[in-house]
């Protein structure tokens, strides 16, 4: 078992034929991911490694029956790019894109409750169920399938060293969403933790956090009512200085609001293992999840 | 992005957001020339981007040439101190020239987006003028919030909790909501980030005016805006970030002596951490994406390495789709061409260790090896301590 993607999982690739696309798209079909068409406006009846490309995500949904999109289109474009996504009907969206406007997201966040699509992202690594499905640009070599981890995290590089770690202790993944370092976005921490808690399979839950909003202190609070599985959290940015973007859009601190110092109270009030020490993140999984 | 306080007055016009009549200039004589054409008395307004710009001394009225002349000088060319520029100060370069008001009343008002609930958030209070954070603490009861879905944008059952929030008298209510719309109509239009006028002020005659304003604008929607591009004053950047920003680096600088380069913003502050819980400090955070190249990465060094409190670097890279023996390339070629002068500790991890491992082992380069993060972090710190 797993959460949100698996094997059966159709993914059309938006901006197939572009530099990015058409590599991450190759490294998803190397992991065995089943990319069944790709869409590039004025490309359509063309193909990239004999995955079809179609002109319209309603086409490439309507002719392939594509129940995921992965989207990596340049920013200016990447916000109408969800919207043709959520109009066709996809049911998971995955935006790798970073950079599109705040409005844009605004609307869109909107917009989705509107609609039976979820999204992932945007400016976020993607989602990838370990031997199964690869939805993203992580490196699918660090992951470990079979579970019992669930991992969730606003961050990119990070989310892989902490996979990195799970795996040299011997913990499998169930399933990995990075949800992205933007202030606004698609799917949030506890959307992730709700289907972790109900998934057999995931025996216990990393949450990777970082500086900024108060993602982390609403999903602590709704860990300590809700979650029946333990719960190891980290926060990064505890050296970041006050009311400076750090490189994500959504990580600042303002007024006050948003520093790790209060997250990590968060966490260790909701009964969360916090680990203090990255370099020691995969070994404490194993002392509490073992 | 952040614009001057007269760049956005100039916005504010463009959208009929009534302002003091005014001009901004950068000599003395110019000053005294623009308070001649508007009339005694006037306001004498340091442009910098950083907000407290009064209480340190930026902001003086003059009623006379002979005042307007020396409070020109003292304003022009002065390193600025407010609570938001640190203990620097910002150089004052140009100054915003406004005409007088007489003021009835003091309103707070700003616009932002909501990253929670995804609405754009007007915050308004009646009492303008002062801190609003202060305000926001001793008098929550004062400060109105009204949330707006931008799917539907602004509509007049908004408008009417904001001016009957703030007990406007009834002969002001219209004008002030005409001016509110405008200002979320501008906000939406140049997708701001942040929005606020610290007072907006009812004067004797009933007027409404912004007798200040501050805007920051998203900077991920800048491809849309070439005026807002324009307005950009290079004078604000710190210079090693814009020089950072030109090859595409994400730099801060920071007080520390420990340089570090890491690839994903993530992992860079999750870097900066562990080098402070080993003793040490980090003198910047610097991340050079998932895509970094051999150029970005020497272009990295380099930037790292004209901070002259930097007394030793640790690169952090965790090769996923950028793969560690390109990286260790990369920082072979960069160190040939920058005068590495001071210890550098890598930690590699991810595809392609091994071989990243070998191409710096036997670059001949003094690079100190780490085995994992807390062991990169330990050598770091010793060497600068």
């Amino acid at each position: 078992m797993s959460i949100l993607v698996n094997s059966q999982t159709r993914v059309l690739v938006q901006g197939i034929t572009g530099k990015e696309g058409q590599f991450h798209a190759r490294q998803c079909i190397d992991y065995g991911t089943n990319i069944v068409a790709g869409v590039t406006p004025g490309k359509g009846g063309q193909a990239m490694d004999g995955v079809s490309v179609y002109d319209t995500v309603k086409d490439a949904r309507e002719q392939t029956g594509a129940n995921a999109s992965m989207i990596l289109v340049p920013p200016p474009f990447a916000a109408e790019a969800i919207l043709e996504a959520i109009d066709a009907g996809v049911e998971l969206i995955v935006c790798i894109t970073e950079g599109i406007p705040v409005m844009d997201m605004l609307r869109i966040k909107n917009y989705l409750k509107t609609s039976d699509s979820r999204l992932i992202g945007p400016n976020c690594p993607g989602i990838i169920t370990p031997g199964e499905c690869k939805i993203g640009i992580m490196p699918g070599a660090i992951h470990k399938a079979g579970g019992p981890v669930g991992v969730v995290s606003r961050s990119g590089t990070l989310t892989y060293e902490v996979v990195h770690q799970l795996t040299q202790v011997g913990l499998g993944q169930t399933t990995c969403i990075g949800i992205g370092g933007d202030p606004v976005n698609g799917t949030g921490f506890i959307d992730c933790l709700e289907r972790f808690n109900d998934d057999p399979q995931t025996e216990a839950v990393v949450m990777v956090g970082e500086i900024g909003g108060n993602a982390e202190e609403k999903a602590s609070a709704w860990i300590a009512a809700n979650m029946k599985k333990p719960v190891v959290g980290f926060i990064a940015g505890l050296t970041a200085p006050p009311g400076r973007r750090m490189g994500h859009a959504g990580a600042i601190v303002s007024g006050g609001q948003g520093t790790a110092e209060a997250k990590i109270k968060a966490m260790q009030e909701s009964g969360l293992h916090v680990c203090k020490d990255l370099g020691r993140l995969g070994l404490l999984c194993k002392e509490v999840f073992v | 992005m952040k614009i001057h306080e007269y760049q956005a007055k100039e916005l504010f016009n463009k959208y009929a957001v009534p302002v003091p009549q005014g001009g901004v200039c950068d000599t003395p004589d110019d000053v005294v020339r623009i308070a001649a054409d508007l009339g005694f008395p006037v306001a004498v307004k340091a442009q910098i981007h950083a907000g407290g710009r009064g209480k340190g001394g930026g902001v003086k009225v003059v009623r006379t040439a002979e005042e307007a002349l020396q409070a020109a000088g003292t304003i022009l060319g002065m390193q600025l101190v407010t609570k938001q520029t640190g203990p620097e100060g910002r150089l004052v370069k140009k100054v915003l020239v406004e005409k007088g008001v007489r003021i009835k009343k003091e309103l707070y008002l700003s616009i932002i987006p909501d990253r929670e609930t995804a609405s754009i958030t007007i915050i308004a209070s009646q009492d303008g003028g002062m801190d609003i954070e202060e305000v926001a603490e001793k008098h929550p009861e004062r400060i109105i919030k009204v949330a707006i879905n931008p799917l539907n944008g602004i509509q007049g059952y908004h408008l009417r909790q904001v001016v009957f929030g703030l007990q406007l008298e009834p002969g002001l209510m219209k004008t002030v909501s005409g001016v509110v719309r405008k200002l979320y109509n501008l906000f939406v239009d140049y997708d701001c980030s942040m929005l606020e006028i610290n007072p907006l002020i009812i004067t004797e005659e009933n007027e409404v005016i912004a007798l200040d304003g501050k805007m920051d604008i998203d900077s991920n929607a800048l491809f849309r805006h070439p005026d807002v591009v324009a307005m950009h004053d290079p004078n604000e950047d710190d210079p090693m970030e814009a020089e950072a920003a030109k090859y595409n680096l994400n730099y801060i600088n920071l007080d520390g002596n420990v340089g570090n380069m890491v690839n994903g913003a993530g992992l860079a502050m999750a870097t900066m951490d562990i080098i402070k819980q080993a003793g040490a400090s980090p003198a910047n955070f610097l991340d050079v994406g998932g895509g970094a190249n051999a150029e970005m990465v020497e272009n990295g060094f380099r930037i790292i390495l004209s901070d002259p409190n930097v007394k030793g670097i640790l690169i952090n890279i965790f090769g996923g789709i950028l793969r560690c023996d390109v990286l260790a390339t990369g920082v072979v070629q960069a160190a040939q061409h920058v005068n590495l002068s001071v210890p550098v500790v890598v930690r590699m991890e991810g595809t392609n260790v091994e071989a990243g491992r070998r191409i710096l082992a036997e670059s001949g380069l003094k690079l100190i090896n780490a085995t994992d993060l807390a062991d990169a972090a330990q050598k770091v710190a010793e060497i600068v301590n």
